[in-house]
């Protein structure tokens, strides 16, 4: 029977993390991702789990201990934040393009300067593009659950890749919530072994793995990343489906709530989904038609479901946690504009960019509610004014 | 455990020609030898480097052994995750063999860069050889400095020029730092000295525990020296006690060759155009601190080894 | 000419499965000058073997045999490491 528990979103990781059983785990301690290496640490100091863990020196070794662990046919797993993943930065796209399947937590913390450690989005999101799998946690049990299904699509043999399992430092990763866990058999079932494709251990079968490729075949093997990213999509789905047998929760590469019939939405990324989500009940009991947008899966980006999602309103505001300094827009808004470029829809929205939350801003009915308020004058104007604001910044 | 040529030379070589390291490079000589020292499966993880981007051109490979690469400052790291996962899944039943695990980096893999990943990974007790091929530069990115650079060398960032003699700091003593680890087995040779080469190959890799090897490696084109003549610039260095051959078991310090002529540094010197500037009458203190330098280390070194 | 493999060719993860490949690749060329190898002279100390870049000191039955240029770079470490009484490799400059 599944068990009911009260945990925070890191011991929600902890818990996955034993059921998961990693062949080897290894991090380096960063607020607020720290707890849940202590976890597990403790998990094998008391022989309730039985993994070699690697208390490494820095996040760029704990990434390095995991791309040979992974390679050497180890399920691999880290987990880090904030200045701890743009210490391992250099490692992420290697770990990808080595087709390496570890799977990383990402507790979501903002970047220095001013140091502060609590929630921006800054950190994976500006991994973005490293070819990893990202999937975002809206609370505990997401996070619960997306590990689980993390670790069956990095090990998929069509795919092998690793992927970023993120939630909001401290507003998710601190606060105790209540969720359901699954039994230690079931996971177990469900994940299967892992078997690698080449190992370094296969001493009789000798690989080099990682070396340099010149103009002639760097592009080959960049191709072959590139698509195998693309097609992890369908498998990601293939795997909730999955996942919802054995759970009963089912998952999306995206929520759509009220969204089927609604004129001003909300794209939105993991913890604040939840005050938005109160904010639209309320107005549509005010009779105003407004709807959300969650994101899960951000990498490989759902761009035609999101763009099938989006179409028929009439404003949509994107809503992120950090900003994409100089750019157009933040990088969900970038992605959704593109998204409508590709598919040369006839119907689209208005779209607005606004940045919340920076280091952990509480964002509260209010701000949400104001952000509604506004989609409906910009759509009785009929034009945006302004497409880009920070949300919150006091002038 | 004596190494004999004749019966060396029956074995595979599983380090393969049609690498694309320059020729007469002193650390093809070093990774021939290493190979023909193994014994028994080894898994190796090799630092960004000379010896990575020649040995392994996709599709080209010069292994026969397991082999990766994925960055410059992470080998020691990288190999710690291969170990930790063959102690995983041998426990496992998944892997039967005994296997041996070495990460290798040039002095900047491993005096520089990855001196964090180096002793981190020493900390932690894994069991892995690490084996620095130590040019004394950055020979990959065109031969600039490192911590490894001795003194008034000349390099593309610690250029001879008007006003600067070329570097001026003392190279660091890493093979000291690594026993200050507490390593079960840390020693420093060069190619030349093939047999201490391998023997201290064979050595560390049979020891339960990290252990490392620094071996100084000629490079004619850092060095600015006759290619052909590199491996007794190698006997040089010893033989000048630049660069002893000694090693520490278990904390035990150990001389492996007892110089009786100990030859003036300056016949180190005089082969390599990195030093040509120091022959010159102006700079003549600059080779009298090398000489003071080597016959302290040398005085304290034959004071740790003799030391019981 | 070697042919160049597509996307969907290459084994994943930029992993090369043939071990020791490199031997296709033939580094002879890079040679200037051209070591010749005196069996007469030679003792058979394998010394030039042990000291060789690239592995093509030809050795067998612990006797050397010849030189192989498919991969010699011509450095000539191998006759200068020749122990001076014996001196059985030579330097032949300008030859390939
Ligand atoms: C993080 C990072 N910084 C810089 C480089 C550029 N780089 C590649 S190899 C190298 C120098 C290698 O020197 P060393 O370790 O002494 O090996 P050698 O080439 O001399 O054998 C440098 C600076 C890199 N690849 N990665
Ligand atoms: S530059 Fe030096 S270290 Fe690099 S391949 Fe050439 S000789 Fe060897
Ligand atoms: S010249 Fe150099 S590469 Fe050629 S055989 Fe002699 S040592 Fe080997
Ligand atoms: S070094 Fe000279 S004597 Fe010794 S094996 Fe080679 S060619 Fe013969
Ligand atoms: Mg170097």
């Amino acid at each position: 029977m599944a068990r009911l528990a009260a945990l925070t979103g890191n011991n929600a990781a902890a818990e996955a993390i034993r059921q998961i059983k990693p062949d080897v785990f290894a991090a380096y301690p960063i607020t607020p991702q720290t707890e849940l290496a202590e976890e597990v640490a403790q998990f094998v100091a008391d022989g309730i789990l039985d993994t070699e863990y690697i208390p490494v020196e820095s996040e760029h070794s704990s990434m390095s201990v995991c791309i040979g662990a992974s390679l050497a046919g180890a399920r691999a797993m880290t987990a880090t934040a904030s200045c701890g993943l743009a210490y391992m930065w250099e490692l992420l796209p290697t770990t990808a393009s080595l087709r390496s399947p570890v799977v990383m937590v990402v507790v979501n913390r903002a970047f220095n300067a001013p140091l502060n450690i609590h929630c921006s989005h800054d950190d994976s999101m500006g991994a973005r593009d490293s070819g990893w799998v990202q999937l975002y946690s809206e609370n505990a049990q997401e996070m619960y659950d997306n590990l689980i299904q993390a670790v069956k699509i990095a090990e998929d043999e069509t795919i092998r890749l690793p992927v970023m399992v993120c939630m909001d430092g401290f507003i998710i990763s601190h606060a105790v919530e209540r969720l359901l866990l699954l039994e230690d058999e079931k996971v177990k079932n469900f994940l299967g072994e892992f078997k690698p494709v080449h190992s370094l251990l296969e001493v009789n079968n000798p690989v080099t793995i990682g070396a340099c490729a010149l103009p002639d075949y760097y592009t080959e093997h960049k191709k072959q990343h590139s698509e195998a990213l693309r097609r992890s999509l369908d498998k990601i789905m293939e795997v909730a489906n999955e996942y919802a047998k054995i759970s009963g929760r089912s998952y999306s590469l995206f929520e759509s709530y009220q969204l089927a019939d609604a004129e001003y939405g909300i794209v939105i990324v993991n913890s604040a989904a939840g005050v938005t989500r109160t904010v639209v009940d309320k107005l549509r009991k005010e009779g105003v038609k407004a709807g959300l947008l969650k994101i899960r899966v951000y990498r490989p980006f759902p761009a035609a479901q999101i763009v099938q999602a989006l179409k028929n309103l009439k404003v949509v505001a994107v809503l992120e946690r950090t900003d994409s300094f100089g750019g157009v827009g933040s990088p969900v808004f970038t992605d959704i504009s593109a998204a409508f470029m590709e598919a040369q829809t006839k119907e689209k929205p208005l779209m607005v960019n606004y940045i919340y939350g920076l280091g952990g801003r509480d964002v509260g009915l209010k701000d949400i509610g104001k952000v509604y308020a506004n989609l409906q004058v910009i759509n009785q104007k009929g034009k945006i004014e302004k497409s880009f604001a920070y949300l919150q910044a006091r002038e | 455990m004596a190494i004999n040529l004749k019966e060396l030379a029956k074995k595979e070589e599983l380090f393969t020609p049609g690498h694309r390291l320059c020729a007469g490079c002193g650390t093809a000589v070093l990774m021939r030898q290493v190979m023909l020292a193994v014994e028994g499966p080894v898994v190796i993880s090799m630092a960004t480097s000379c010896p990575f981007v020649s040995t392994a051109t996709y599709p080209y490979t010069s292994w026969k052994v397991p082999w990766i690469h994925s960055a410059f400052e992470n080998a020691p790291a990288t190999i710690s995750g291969v170990e930790a996962a063959y102690k995983a899944l041998r426990k496992k039943g998944k892997v039967t063999q005994d296997i041996k695990f070495i990460s290798m980096a040039g002095d900047g893999g491993t005096y520089d860069i990855g001196f964090q990943a180096l002793s981190g990974a020493i900390e932690r007790g894994h069991r892995f050889l690490h084996i620095c091929y130590n040019n004394e530069a950055y020979m990959n990115t065109g031969i600039q400095r490192s911590g490894a650079t001795p003194l008034g060398a000349h390099t593309t960032t610690s250029p001879a020029g008007k006003l600067i003699p070329g570097k001026r700091e003392f190279r660091k003593d890493l093979t000291a730092i690594i026993a200050a680890h507490d390593a079960p087995y840390v020693a420093q040779t060069t190619p030349f000295h093939w047999r201490d080469l391998m023997t201290k190959v064979q050595k560390a890799l049979a020891v339960d525990g990290p252990s490392f090897i620094n071996v100084l490696t000629s490079c004619h084109r850092g060095w600015r020296s006759d290619i052909k003549n590199d491996m007794q610039i190698l006997r040089l260095a010893v033989d000048t006690c630049y660069w002893p051959l000694y090693e520490v078991e278990n904390g035990k310090w150990k001389l492996n060759y007892k110089v009786r002529n100990k030859l003036p540094v300056i016949e180190w010197i005089k082969p390599q155009g990195r030093f040509a500037h120091l022959l010159k009458e102006e700079n003549q203190p600059i080779v009298a601190k090398i000489q003071q330098k080597i016959d302290e280390n040398w005085e304290k070194l034959l004071a740790k080894c003799s030391a019981d | 000419m070697r042919k160049l493999q597509g996307w969907k060719d290459i084994p994943i993860g930029t992993a090369i499965i043939e071990a020791g490949s490199s031997v296709k690749y033939l580094t002879g060329e890079w040679r200037n000058a051209r070591p010749e190898h005196n069996k007469d002279k030679c003792t058979n100390c394998l010394l030039c073997w042990i000291y060789c870049p690239d592995g093509a000191i030809i050795v067998e039955d612990s006797q050397v045999t010849g030189i192989n240029y498919d991969y010699c770079k011509g450095c000539g470490i191998c006759a200068a490491e020749c122990p001076p009484k014996v001196k059985a490799i030579t330097m032949v400059k300008n030859q390939n």
